[in-house]
């Protein structure tokens, strides 16, 4: 009798969670559909004028925005990742991996606006003063270095996981065969681990693309398709963020509807991550999946659990 | 904000039906009850319209104790239908009335909010023409030089879309003509536009005018510095008078809130808040 109270108490919080995320799916999606409706969705999508006070409701320099500043976080925070996981799961001695790696998961750990402001402080002024970028300072550039720092702790984290789920016999075989240390990583450990990395990435720019507060304090919001990198760009999140404050009627249903153009994104981006899984199942061979730490990188590639969380799960 | 969408998977959409249902009934039940809430009934006197005069007239409501005071926005628009119908004793409006809309409105001018267009402290402009002032804000000069300042590029910044600082300076400096370029860079806190004007020697922006301070310069617009005095006398023209609308003179209970809001106590709050008080005292 007590057995069957608590477990219907537990289902009804596991099913208050999930209800909770439907609710949000379903409210976003009845606010902001009417807009997106009248407006054409095409048009929204494709339109490059924003003027809501005109009735005009173009997101593309938004999704541009959005895009560019992605893409710019990975070109930088990718190569600076993969090198620093590299170097901490196959290199680095115990002492200074015990010292890097929750050095590393802090970094994930410190409020967004503190990267923003440290952005607006230090960032801004040096693009702006630099002879050779210039401009307003509050730029595309801007936003992707601030990004490419808070990405970092994800890309590091999962890439970590992936390489020492590389079982050591891959390892042992490479230098058997007269391989040297980097051969190996390059040749063997990096190519094994492949498709962990790309979860990683995949993820990290999931919070590239969701990030807001950081984003509108350095990027300079202009609505305008980015000419360069250090043009002013607006990403959507900062759209509905900036402009939350005063919106109503049609205003306020196309911030929901830009809402909406975010969580596709979202979804797209997380089922390419399920995509890459599943690509692994195939090539990676049956015996590498029956190792533990595989099987957890493998948990980890499918599911969206940030850096800070995977503290507990090691 | 991002996690949100992130993380709602597919399976969200099996949750059974009655949930759902059941968890929307709570949510239309609590905004019932919110609606309810919200009526205030047995208010002395009720006030409507303008969001840009909303806080300062709740300021008022709060600082008044000669009775129970509402208050409601939806717009100027609304402000002004709502005194004609008599649905409200007050109706707001941050705007001049159209000649239709004014016959049978008393008109009181409660307080006066004027716009300040600041640049850096080192910037040797001081003086702009409102028509220079349009250009920059159009995206068509683009050089302090063109306007008597360094060769250096203008950095722009604006309000979002829908504040209404930034309403106010589309209509008094844009007109129904131009349009704020799409370079211009857009914040949404008066605090922080002051900032990046205060750090960037290019910049230009505009704020209320209370949000003036010793780190920028304000910016003389034909000829006029704004201050208390130029706004009272709407010699400073990047200004809008705050209106009370009443149908016929205001009396008894409304006509006390009108004497308390134009009171040296009422003035001070509104100048507090940031707005030009209209009487000395």
């Amino acid at each position: 009798m007590r057995d069957r109270l608590i477990e219907r108490i537990l289902l009804l919080a596991a099913i208050s969670a999930v209800s909770m995320l439907a609710l949000i799916t379903i409210f976003i999606f009845r606010e902001g559909l009417p807009v997106l409706v009248d407006y054409g969705p095409l048009a929204f999508i494709t339109g490059t004028t924003w003027a809501p006070s005109q009735g005009e409701f173009g997101v593309l320099p938004m999704i541009a925005g959005s895009v560019v500043v992605t893409i710019g976080a990975l070109m930088i925070g990718l190569p600076l990742g993969l090198a620093c996981a590299v170097t901490l799961a196959e290199m680095a001695p115990p002492r200074v991996r015990i010292v890097l790696k929750p050095t590393i998961e802090l970094l994930a750990g410190i409020p967004s606006v503190v990267y923003g402001f440290i952005g607006m402080e230090v960032l801004v002024p040096f693009i702006r003063n630099t002879p050779m970028l210039g401009g307003p300072g509050y730029s595309a550039l801007a936003a992707s270095i601030i990004l490419a720092i808070m990405v970092l702790p994800t890309i590091i984290g999962i890439s970590i996981d992936a390489i020492e789920a590389v079982p050591r016999s891959y390892r042992e075989g490479s230098y058997a065969l007269g391989a040297t240390q980097w051969q190996t990583i390059v040749g063997v450990v990096l190519p094994a681990a492949r498709s962990g990395v790309v979860a990683g990435v995949i993820l990290g720019m999931g919070r590239a693309v969701g990030e807001t507060m950081a984003v509108i304090m350095v990027a300079g919001n202009s609505v305008q398709i980015p000419h360069s990198v250090l043009s002013p760009v607006r990403t959507l999140t900062a759209n509905i963020a900036l402009e939350m404050g005063y919106a109503s009627g049609a205003h306020a249903q196309a911030l929901f509807a830009t809402g909406i153009v975010l969580f596709v994104i979202s979804l797209g981006l997380n089922a390419i991550a399920g995509r890459v899984r599943d690509r692994k199942r195939v090539t990676v061979a049956a015996p590498v999946a029956t190792s533990g730490a595989e099987a957890r990188a493998e948990l980890l590639g499918v599911e969206p659990i940030r850096a800070p969380e995977l503290g507990g799960l090691r | 904000m991002g996690d949100i969408y992130r993380r709602s998977p597919m399976r969200t959409l099996t949750v059974p039906r009655q949930l759902v249902s059941f968890v929307t009934a709570c949510l239309v039940l609590a905004t019932g009850a919110c609606t309810r809430a919200s009526t205030r009934e047995g208010s002395d006197v009720v006030l409507a319209g303008s969001t840009s005069i909303q806080p300062f007239a709740e300021s008022w409501a709060e600082a008044y104790d000669g009775g129970r005071v509402t208050v409601q926005s939806g717009g100027s628009t609304a402000g002004i239908k709502a005194a004609h119908d008599g649905t409200a004793n007050f109706g707001m409006s941050s705007r001049q009335l159209h000649e239709s809309e004014a016959t049978g409105l008393v008109q009181t001018v409660v307080a006066r909010d004027g716009i300040a267009v600041i640049v850096h402290a080192a910037n040797p402009v001081h003086a702009l023409t409102v028509a220079q002032l349009r250009a920059i804000y159009a995206g068509v000069v683009r050089n302090w030089r063109e306007v008597g300042g360094n060769d250096v590029s203008i950095t722009v910044i604006t309000r979002e879309e829908g504040s209404g600082t930034r309403d106010t300076f589309q209509e008094l400096v844009m007109g129904s003509g131009a349009s704020i370029a799409r370079e211009a860079l857009v914040t949404a806190y008066s605090g922080g536009l002051r900032k990046m004007v205060a750090e960037d020697p290019q910049a230009i922006g505009y704020v209320t005018f209370s949000q003036l301070n010793a780190y920028v310069q304000a910016v003389a617009l034909d000829g006029v510095m704004p201050t208390e005095q130029t706004i009272r006398d709407a010699t400073y023209r990047l200004q809008r008078p705050f209106l009370f609308l009443t149908r016929g003179a205001p009396t008894g209970a409304s006509e006390r809130f009108l004497k308390f809001v134009l009171s040296p106590r009422g003035q001070s709050i509104a100048r507090a808040e940031g707005l030009a008080p209209v009487t000395v005292f």
